[in-house]
């Protein structure tokens, strides 16, 4: 097994991911690329797995494990996060986001009411 | 050249062509199914590289329960059955960083393994990985199903706007008039 084949595999796959991180402008898409770039780590865990010979046999499996949990977790608080972004603003493009919220005005009220 | 090596080859090549279609396609839920053929051939890889555990978790996890709640998320924000034209930013930047993190760590990759062969070791079984994570691993396991249990009740208190909501919020909810009543009222 020439282990190159699948480290440049992962490689790629990382940098589809990025591409697509930077490139989508919806919300659900940038997921879809977080989850390649995720992959692409894994791949490289499981390779580096079966070439390496470690202390402990058979950590980057379970590291992989720990990974594909770490990604389950993220994409459901991360689709949450969309959703309630697409229920605030009816879009889920993310560049249309401000990142600076301006002050709502009901904030003002108890201000003035410990005057 | 072995079989191995032309099966983790066209198998990666699978991964890579469908993943950059996943990246550029138009029409979003056609890139949710490409993603389910980037994540299959990866398990594949897996499969070929004697990770059966982790194939079938990742054919479990990722292809069952991760695309299917990408799916309902393209559904519930109400995406469009056609091609839509307002996906993509313009994509020089994106590009020129994307490419160079692939090439760049395909290079340091290719560079540090060469056309090395290594012996891959005998098929691995769910018994050898399970023995690690309840021996040597067993504290992150733990700490790992705390972290879900967080992220579960995360996503719960996202998802219900009426708790969590400060106290200034529910007031200009429930009535501002009220509320600046009130501070008229002690002023």
């Amino acid at each position: 097994m020439r282990p190159v084949i699948p480290y440049v595999t992962a490689a790629l796959l990382f940098g589809l991911g990025t591409y697509g991180v930077l490139r989508r402008r919806n919300a659900v898409l940038v997921l879809i690329a977080v989850e390649l770039m995720l992959n692409a780590v894994n791949l490289i865990l499981v390779t580096a797995d079966t070439t390496v010979r470690s202390q402990l046999p058979h950590g980057g499996q379970v590291f992989a494990l720990f990974v594909i949990v770490l990604a389950a977790a993220e994409v459901g608080v991360g689709l949450a996060i969309v959703l309630q972004l697409y229920r605030l603003r009816a879009s889920v493009a993310v560049d249309e986001v401000p990142l600076a919220e301006p002050p709502p005005a009901t904030a003002a009220t108890p201000g003035e009411a410990d005057r | 050249m072995t079989g191995t090596d032309a099966l983790l080859l066209a198998l990666g090549a699978l991964a890579v062509g469908s993943g950059a279609l996943a990246v550029t396609t138009r029409h979003l839920v056609r890139a949710g199914l490409y993603l389910v053929l980037c994540l299959a051939a990866v398990a594949g890889m897996y499969l070929v590289l004697t990770a059966e555990l982790v194939a079938w978790v990742q054919v479990l996890i990722y292809v069952g329960a991760v695309v299917v709640l990408l799916l309902f998320a393209v559904m519930l924000t109400r995406a469009p059955i056609g091609a839509s034209t307002d996906l993509d930013r313009p994509g020089w930047p994106a590009a020129l960083i994307g490419g160079g993190t692939g090439l760049g760590l395909a290079a340091l990759l290719v560079d540090a393994y060469r056309w090395s062969s290594v012996p891959l070791p005998t098929a691995g079984s769910a018994e050898r990985i399970g023995e690690q994570i309840f021996g040597s691993w067993v504290l992150p396991f733990e700490v790992l199903s705390v972290l879900l249990l967080a992220a579960l009740v995360g996503a719960i208190i996202l998802s219900r706007p009426d708790i969590g909501r400060s106290p200034v919020d529910q007031a200009g909810v429930s009535g501002a008039d009220e509320a600046s009543a009130e501070g008229r009222r002690s002023r």
